[in-house]
Parts: structure tokens; sequence; C-alpha cells
């Protein structure tokens, strides 16, 4: 059997129907379990319907069902890829109802630890990025960054990835000082070298350049519109970065500047990221110079319990933990909605509470929901391998997309 | 009230509720300020009014968030809270509206594009209706899922759960079995307001409590005891004479005295034969000089 010339497709004037294909939920480049249903004509994409929520788990519903502390452990597990952050907005939600003052060393150690956390972050996704429009050699270099990072998790937390440290009043434990130095020496050495490295094969890169410049534009306008946020903001040229503007914790004493892209499209938000992993570094160096000693978290015992050593020796202690890891603290009545500036934008926290041991609602704010839901629109036009970089610059993760 | 806390610093709420109440005007139903937020409760056919004026007149440009809140003892059981953020005055707003099953509230996805998955979600997860979307689809759970999850009187269990059947080589659907029940605790504390029954104790609520008894019991004397005149005889005697011969420290007086008997007590087993050969037994650190280095050393 040949193929009859007049009835292939390929030739004449016929015109070609619209199809559609699915992409996903278990792809590469995906970054996750999405779904997307596109329709194609041809090899441009007409239409994408993204279908998340392969990775519900039901964490809101079962936040209501833990005390204040036992729900922390599931905002790790939200964005798996930057924990420490998704946390920050936790604790500070719970800081807000009860009006909680933190020592100033823990509040210089979360800005620390979410700094590092951005870098994190940004490795990830900078590398995924990179990988997914045709370059291997760059992520590889950037995993070597994002392992001294969880290294550093680790030694402060013990944790790799879920660490759990933030805890509402301050953090759960000091920091060794060969810690902190060390950290600095890698701030000094390391970091720059890979990442300055991976970025030079990267950021003048003719291919590169061609698979994200003019790819996905989106106007201020729409920006807003759609509930961007993070670097999707600032790629699309407003210089809106909760650090500076809604400043928490000691943000407000730090030196940093805002990049904004030009173009918006997602060559500008890919180098957002790479610049904001170096203000991350001048962040984190103020706060090694500038971090005094001090207590790392409120002393006050009705929320914070007392550490492991003085409940052995003190019957007041004793009762205090038996009680603050049995019944928790109780949080006023009322409502706040926090939102901090977590790696992937503004990560809000809805909290209401009943006045009891346990919140009665709390509302997670993804960032990658309004990101991703403004991907048919960014898509529309573009080719199909255009939407693999599209989706590399939004920079989603499903742990905290569908929560 | 002083602000202790860190969280995020936005624009003084100073005058807000003042100026924008007088905006409102009949469309609001009550505005307050708390822990540091304004919320603004709106009637519900009016939700869409509200916010274009907020965005259009007040540059609260973007919506953020959608949030369902579930509350089943009111008339109206749902809330649904938009929380809106001004990019140009750096001020967050909340704007609530109350909603039951069937009451539709009017769509805002004609204001903001994003907002149509926002409201997919809460519809997802609730059950509000929001009349006018035109793409209210489930969102966030599987396809075919029946019920909406986040209500209240939603178990956290949920009803089905699936698995992997080999024999059918596909997955299927089965209701929840669970091998033990699903535990909740709450510690709250007894003497502060819980109020605890315990297993068993509800049938004592439903019973009228028993008529008081004319004559007390009580066991003053022997024979009050009603055991029986044995068991009163043998409470006479003495369990075991008093001796004089000194006190056990934290028992009290004396030994009980001895008993004199012609039985023979047993004697204690022969020594098994003692084993001159045999060197001190210890651990390792004995002689640590002659033996080979311990591994890793």
């Amino acid at each position: 059997m040949s193929i009859q010339l007049e009835q292939s497709p390929t030739t004449g004037d016929d015109v070609i129907t619209n199809y559609t294909i699915n992409f996903g939920p278990q792809h590469p480049a995906a970054h996750g379990v999405l779904r997307m249903v596109m329709e194609l004509d041809g090899e441009i994409i007409e239409r994408i319907d993204p279908h998340v929520g392969l990775l519900h788990r039901g964490t809101e519903k079962l936040i209501e069902h833990k005390t204040y502390l036992q729900a922390l452990p599931y905002f790790d597990r939200l964005d798996y890829c930057s924990p420490l952050a998704m946390e920050h907005s936790y604790v500070l939600a719970i800081e807000k109802m009860l009006n909680l003052e933190v020592p100033i060393r823990a509040q210089y150690l979360r800005v620390l630890f979410a700094e590092l956390t951005r870098i994190c972050n940004h490795m990830l996704n900078i590398g995924s990025h990179v990988m997914d429009v045709g370059a291997m050699t760059p992520n590889l270099w950037l995993f070597e960054i994002r392992e001294d990072c969880l290294n550093f998790f680790e030694r402060a937390s013990g944790a790799r990835m879920h660490s759990a440290w933030f805890r509402p009043g301050g953090v759960h434990q000091d920091v060794p000082l060969k810690l902190l130095t060390d950290i600095a020496d890698w701030l000094d050495t390391r970091l720059p070298t890979l990442f300055e490295d991976a970025m030079s094969l990267v950021v003048d890169n003719r291919i590169f350049k061609q698979r994200n410049v003019d790819i996905a534009l989106v106007s201020k306008e729409d920006a807003l519109a759609w509930g961007f946020s993070g670097p999707m903001i600032r790629g699309a040229g407003i210089p809106w970065d909760l650090r500076k503007s809604q400043p928490y914790d000691v943000y407000d004493r730090m030196d940093f500047e805002i990049p904004v892209g030009t173009n918006s499209d997602c060559y500008d938000r890919f180098m957002v990221r790479v610049e904001e992993v170096r203000q991350s570094a001048r962040i984190m160096k103020q706060c090694l110079a500038e971090m005094p000693e001090g207590p790392i978290a409120s002393s006050d015992r009705k929320i914070v319990p007392p550490k492991r050593g003085e409940m052995k020796q003190s019957m007041e202690s004793l009762i205090h933990h038996f009680k603050l890891y049995t019944e928790g603290f109780h949080v006023p009545e009322g409502e706040v909605y926090v939102a901090t500036e977590s790696p992937k934008g503004e990560f809000g926290v809805y909290l209401v509470s009943d006045g009891s041991n346990k919140p009665y609602r709390c509302k997670i704010r993804p960032t990658a929901f309004s990101h991703l839901q403004a991907m048919d629109f960014m898509s529309k036009g573009h080719m199909l391998p255009d939407a693999t970089a599209i989706l590399g610059a939004i920079d989603v993760v499903f742990g905290e997309c569908d929560r | 009230m002083t602000v202790l806390h860190s969280a995020p610093k936005f624009a003084s709420n100073e005058g807000v509720i003042e100026s924008l109440s007088g905006v409102l005007g009949s469309m609001l139903v009550s505005a307050k300020e708390e822990h540091g937020e304004v919320v603004f409760t709106v009637a519900r056919d009016q939700i869409e009014n509200v916010l274009r004026l907020l965005r259009d007149n007040h540059e609260y440009q973007q919506l953020m968030e959608i949030a369902g809140v579930d509350y089943p003892s009111r008339p109206e059981r749902f809330e649904v809270v938009y929380m809106l953020l001004s990019v140009t005055k750096n001020h967050r707003l909340m704007v609530k509206v109350s909603a039951a099953e069937n009451t539709p509230v009017p769509t805002v996805t004609t204001l903001w594009p994003n907002a149509g998955w926002l409201e997919r979600e809460v519809f997802d997860m609730y059950g509000v209706i929001f009349a006018g979307n035109p793409d209210l689809r489930r969102i966030l759970t599987d396809y075919g899922f029946e019920g909406h999850p986040f209500r209240k009187d939603f178990p956290l269990t949920g009803y089905t759960e699936l698995r992997y059947s080999e024999e059918d080589k596909r997955v299927v659907y089965e209701p929840v079995k669970l091998a033990q029940d699903l535990r909740q605790f709450d510690f709250m504390s007894p003497w502060e307001g819980a109020d605890y029954v315990l297993p068993g104790d509800e049938k004592v609520a439903q019973q009228p409590a028993p008529p008081p008894v004319a004559e007390p019991k009580t066991t003053e004397k022997k024979g009050d005891s009603g055991a029986g005149g044995k068991t009163d005889a043998k409470a006479d005697d003495k369990v075991a004479p008093g001796g004089k011969d000194g006190t056990i420290a934290g028992q009290g007086q004396g030994n009980p005295a001895p008993v004199t008997t012609d039985k023979k007590e047993p004697g204690a087993p022969d020594p098994t034969g003692d084993r001159p050969d045999r060197g001190a037994t210890g651990g390792a650190s004995a002689d640590e000089g002659n033996g080979p280095a311990p591994e890793g050393s």
C-alpha cells in the first residue's frame, strides 16, 4: 500500500483540523504531575487546558485536625523545593494572631535560612529550565550548589528537606557557630564559582536565547490581572517584592535590590531569578555580619516549649513541655491573611481561628495556581516545544499547587 | 495594641474602614479591623459591583486569593473571602460574602481572569455555586469525585479509597475500610471547660439520678462489713506477733517474732566446684597492651 499523494494532508490546500494531544501527567518537563490537554494547529498551540490536582492530598483539611504545631510539617511538604519559605508564612500568621514578639537573633536566622532556601529553590528551577530547553551541563553544576544548601539545612535542623525548623515564636534550635562560618565561606568561594561558571554557559548562549527570548510575553496589565507574583511579576517589569514593600522579620534592615525584566518574556523571568540568587547571597552575608547573640525563640512559655535540659530540671518547665506537646497553645479568635515572598512568588496563608488549639481553617495560597492558569494565554500562538520553556519559567511545583 | 510580631507590614489601616464604608454604602453589611486586617462583609449579590468599585476606583489591582470557609451552624453556612492587594497603595483587604448550598455567588471572572480557577476550587471543595463562571468544573479532586471534601461534615478519611488490583489489572475504587478507627485527640484540659463524656457514661446522663437512701451504709464496727461471722471472728486474730528487736528502716516497728518449729529448714545448695584456672572476668580493657588492636583505631 502506498500513500496516495492527492489524499495526503500535507499537500494540496485542504484545511487541516486541529488535534488534541495530552502532555503529561508523567513527563519530565511537566515538573511533577501536570496534565495538559493541548489543542494544536499543526505545531502551533491553540489552547491549553491544564489539569491539576493529581497530587491533591487535602493538606488544608488535615491541618484542621491537627494542633498548630503539628500542622507545621505539612508546610514543608507543600513546595518541597523551598520548604522553609512555606513555613515562614505559616509561623508569621500564627505570630500575627498571637501578637508574639520574636527575638532578633531568631529573625536573623529565619531571614538567613529563607534566603538560603531561595538559592536552593532557584538552583533547581534554573537548572531544570535550561535542561528543558536542551542544556545538560549547567544543571549538574547547579545541583552541586543545591546539595550544599541541603547539607546546611541538615546541619541546622537535622533534616535535608523537611526541616520543620521555623517555629511559632522563633526557630527550633540554635545553629552552631561553625555552621555560620561555613556558610560564610561557601558564600565567598563555592557559590560564586559554581554559579557564575554555570551561568556563563547559559545567559549569552545563542540556543538558549533562541528558545526563550520573546516567548510568552506578558504585559504589565496582564500580570496584574492574572494575579502574578514573584519573579513572574518582576519579569513583567513591575518592581514588586514583598520583602521590600511589606517587610517581615528583619528584611527592613537588609540592603538589596529588586531585579526587574524589561521585555517580560521567559528569558527575563530566568534572568530575574539569576540576579535574585546574587541578591540572596548579599542578604545572607549581611545576616551573618549583623546577627547578634541571644535567645532563638520567644520566652513566652505558654507558646514556646522549654528546652529539654530545662524540662528535666524544673517542674514548671515539665508541665509546660507536656501541655505544649499534647494540647498545644490556643490562638485567639479571628482571621489573618499573611503572605511572604517565597522563591516562587506570593505564598499566603489565610488562617481562621475559633480560639481553640487547632486552626478552624487554613487556606493556603499557592503561587503556582495563578501562574499555571495563565499558561493558556501565554502559550497561545507559540510552538509546541515552547510550552516546556514557558512551564520552566513559571517555576511550578505540584506539592504546592495541588496541596 | 502595640505591634510586637514581625509579620509583613503593609500600609496603615487607619481611615480605610471609614472612607471605604462611605463608598460602599448600602452594599456593605459590616466592616471590622482585627489582628491588623481590614475585613468587609458585603451583600452577596453585590460582590461583583463591590470588587469592581475597589479595583477601578480604589487601586486594589490584584485578586490574590478566594478562600471558602464552612460554618455549619450558620443559616448560610459558607463564607467566600476575596483577598485583594493594591500594589500602588501597598495595602491588603479582605472582602467577604456568605452563601448557602443553593444561593449562587456572582462570578468575578469578569473582573479578574484568574478568578476562574479560584472559584473552581471553592466550588470543588465546598460546593458553593458561582453564577456566571463559564467553566465551573471540579479542579483538585479526582475525575468523577462526588461530594465536597472540605465541608466540616465530610469525614477526614473520605468515603472511597483506590488501589491497584492485580486480578483486574487496573485501579479499583472501594469503600474506605480502616483496620482501626481514625483516632482523634484534642488533649483539652478537663478542668478548663472541656465537656467530656467517657465511653459508657453517656447512659448516666439519660437516667434520672437514684433517690437518696434513708440510712447511709457505714462500716464502723466489725459486723457492719456484711462478710459473715467467720470473717468477723478472724478479724480478731493477730496476724503476727510484734517483735521488740529494733525497727526496720521505713517499715516501722519490729520484725515478726520468730516462731520455733521442729521442722528442719531447707539448706542452701552445695556450691559448684571453684575454677582456679579461670582468670578474672571483665571487659577487654583488662589488658589493653597485649591483645590485637581494636578495629578502626
